[in-house]
């Protein structure tokens, strides 16, 4: 499966030229950008590992590229997001994450159902990649 | 047409009998509003005859301390703090026997955190006033000491996006259709389907309470199944607006509470649940971490012909200040009244933390919400994806952009329109960052996205340029004119 967490999951995976753009929107809009890497993509898991501090004051979208293949050497095998943090006033949060590198394997979720009183069920989401330890998930 | 004041004063103000409203101090053409007044824009139509000053003093008598007769005990009280004042009466452009009425209420005339309170005075008695042929309430000035007074939205815009991890684009939704009939299992199949195909979101229609057919119950737990499934299924948060609307308010927290045992991040209500309603179950979404969104059931039996009722700019401010995190605004270019330019005025007001006087979009003072939550408008009815550029073109990324018929009557299933959709949506958002003329190149962009995605294409081959296009009855008053250079 597929997950399409993010902004452009249902377009076909983004090419770096593509991705470069996408940054460069956000530079012009003055949003720091971000890296992120993770082997855990649970939909609740928020917090994924940040590669090096968001990027400020940057002027060329080549400064974020540099950074996402030195991030694609070391966690290749992994989910890597950008995404771009708007400081002004009033919205001080995300404007944009997409992801812009997946695993070979996406094994998905599996669904757990806790039947409880008065047919209510308890769900329990849980990647099928999080049975082994971090690190060990999507490496052969 | 503002001519001078014509008050009484003194003794002579509170000789037993009637007294016209202006003798009486509701015409104070030299007022000067002060900053923490309300202040409330009236299209007055007096019946033939009356004067429009006297129509626009009586509005402002009437919906203050007035009454058809002068009364002592007026002296008993400060009473020329709390008399309404009609300050200033204009023609209406192009519409011969209407005004607007600006009438200033001092702050101290209204309880805070209350929106019965506030609409008790501004739409009460008046709008049935007989010497009236028609009132219309176009626009309020609320100022920032009243506005700091009620909690406003849930979650607002940006926690709701941080809740969902949504970001850059607009949501997704769809009604579940048919709006009745359907049995819980049933319905949360569409559910299901619509949610895995895509969609963010999936909504229990206005009028989808507890019908013999499928009881609440019954839908709730069929819809936290799908809801858990398509989550499992795509790896991303969804949700259902689970309508709680009830007979009383005791049943209202009931199914809510029920909503959250289930584990649902949202619950919906109808407008017709009335302002103390909303406020009540506002405040239980903010007690719970429930997003809240309200379907404006009703409000156009008040709100959209132009010469009598209550404009929906003032609704807006109305559930921004009640506390709701989504709101239908109007689609423009769907099946239910919408002016563009209108239409960015209510945007405006729900979603911008300042929001400038602007008369083309019938927005009359300027409105600071003092860091009070965004409300994110939904833009439903009659809406496909083959209008994705005009959509984002009219109403911007922090919107619900929900397509019911639009997902659930594509010819090769709910699943595949919900795609169509959502990659109609990624693309245009997609092609609008890398800094094409989206709008212009919207049908190129969309034709060249349905390449990869066979959905997209169907949809476009099924709905392709269906449009609603119908003259609006509710439209600005002020037209830009082009200024001599």
């Amino acid at each position: 499966m597929r997950i399409t967490q993010g902004q452009f999951s249902f377009l076909p995976d983004l090419t770096d030229e593509q991705i470069a753009k996408q940054v460069q929107y956000a530079i012009e809009n003055n949003w720091a950008v971000n890296i992120e890497f993770t082997d855990d993509p649970h939909p609740r898991n928020t917090y994924w590992e940040m590669w090096g501090l968001p990027m400020f004051d940057i002027k060329d979208a080549a400064a974020v590229m540099t950074e996402l293949q030195s991030c694609r050497k070391v966690y290749g095998d992994r989910y890597i997001r950008i995404s771009a943090s708007d400081a002004s006033h009033g919205w001080e949060s995300l404007r944009m994450s997409f992801i812009v590198n997946r695993p070979a394997e996406e094994p998905g979720f599996d669904l757990e159902r806790q039947e409880v009183d008065g047919r209510n069920i308890r769900y329990t989401t849980r990647s099928y990649a999080t049975n082994k330890p971090s690190g060990q998930r999507y490496s052969s | 047409m503002n001519d001078k004041s014509e008050t009484v004063t003194g003794k002579d103000r509170y000789k037993a009998g009637v007294m016209s409203y202006k003798k009486m101090g509701y015409w104070e053409p030299d007022y000067q509003p002060k900053e923490t007044d309300l202040i409330a824009l009236f299209r007055v139509t007096p019946q033939d005859g009356v004067d429009p000053i006297e129509a626009s003093a009586a509005v402002a008598g009437e919906s203050s301390t007035a009454t058809w007769t002068v009364v002592w005990t007026d002296r008993l009280t400060a009473s020329e703090k709390y008399r309404a004042k009609c300050y200033r009466v204009d023609p209406v452009p192009n519409s011969p026997g209407s005004y607007f009425a600006y009438i200033a209420y001092d702050l101290d005339l209204f309880e805070g955190g209350s929106i019965s309170n506030l609409t008790a005075s501004i739409i009460g008695n008046v709008f049935g006033f007989k010497p009236l042929k028609a009132l219309r309430l176009e626009d309020m000035r609320l100022p920032v000491a009243y506005v700091k007074t009620f909690d406003g939205p849930p979650a607002g815009i940006v926690v709701e996006r941080e809740r969902l991890d949504k970001f850059g684009r607009p949501l997704l939704g769809a009604t579940v259709k048919p709006k009745l009939g359907l049995s819980g299992r049933n319905y949360g199949r569409v559910v299901y389907e619509a949610l895995k195909g895509g969609l963010d979101f999936t909504k229990d229609d206005e009028n989808i309470n507890s019908q013999p057919f499928m009881h609440w119950r019954e839908r709730f737990l069929y819809c936290m199944e799908a809801v858990n499934k398509a989550q499992a299924e795509t790896g991303e948060v969804k949700g259902t607006y689970l309508n709680i609307t009830a007979g009383t308010m005791e049943e209202m927290y009931k199914r809510a509470e029920f909503a959250k045992e289930l584990g649902s991040c949202i619950v919906m209500i109808d407008l017709v649940i009335g302002y103390v309603a909303i406020q009540s179950i506002s405040k239980w979404a903010r007690d719970n971490n429930m997003l809240l969104h309200l379907h404006r059931a009703g409000h156009s039996t008040y709100t959209r012909q132009k010469s009598h009722g209550v404009s929906f700019r003032v609704i807006s401010k109305w559930m921004r200040l009640a506390g709701v995190d989504h709101i239908h605004a109007g689609t423009v270019v769907g099946k239910l009244e919408g002016d563009p330019l209108t239409t960015a005025g209510y945007y405006d007001i729900l979603r911008e933390d300042f929001v400038p006087k602007n008369l083309e979009h019938g927005v009359f003072f300027d409105q600071p919400w003092a860091s009070l939550g965004k409300v994110m408008p939904v833009a439903s009815g009659g809406i496909h994806a083959g209008q994705m550029h005009q959509l984002i073109h009219y109403l911007g990324e922090d919107v619900v952009l929900q397509f019911g018929g639009g997902t659930i009557g594509h010819p090769y299933g709910i699943q595949a329109g919900a795609t169509a959709n959502r990659v109609a949506l990624e693309a245009m958002i997609f092609a609008r960052n890398e800094g094409r003329d989206y709008l212009a190149e919207g049908p190129e962009i969309l034709k060249d996205a349905a390449k990869t995605c066979t959905p997209l294409r169907q949809a476009l081959d099924t709905w392709g340029e269906v449009t609603f296009d119908y003259t609006s009855t509710d439209t600005p008053d002020f037209v830009p004119t082009p200024t001599a250079s």
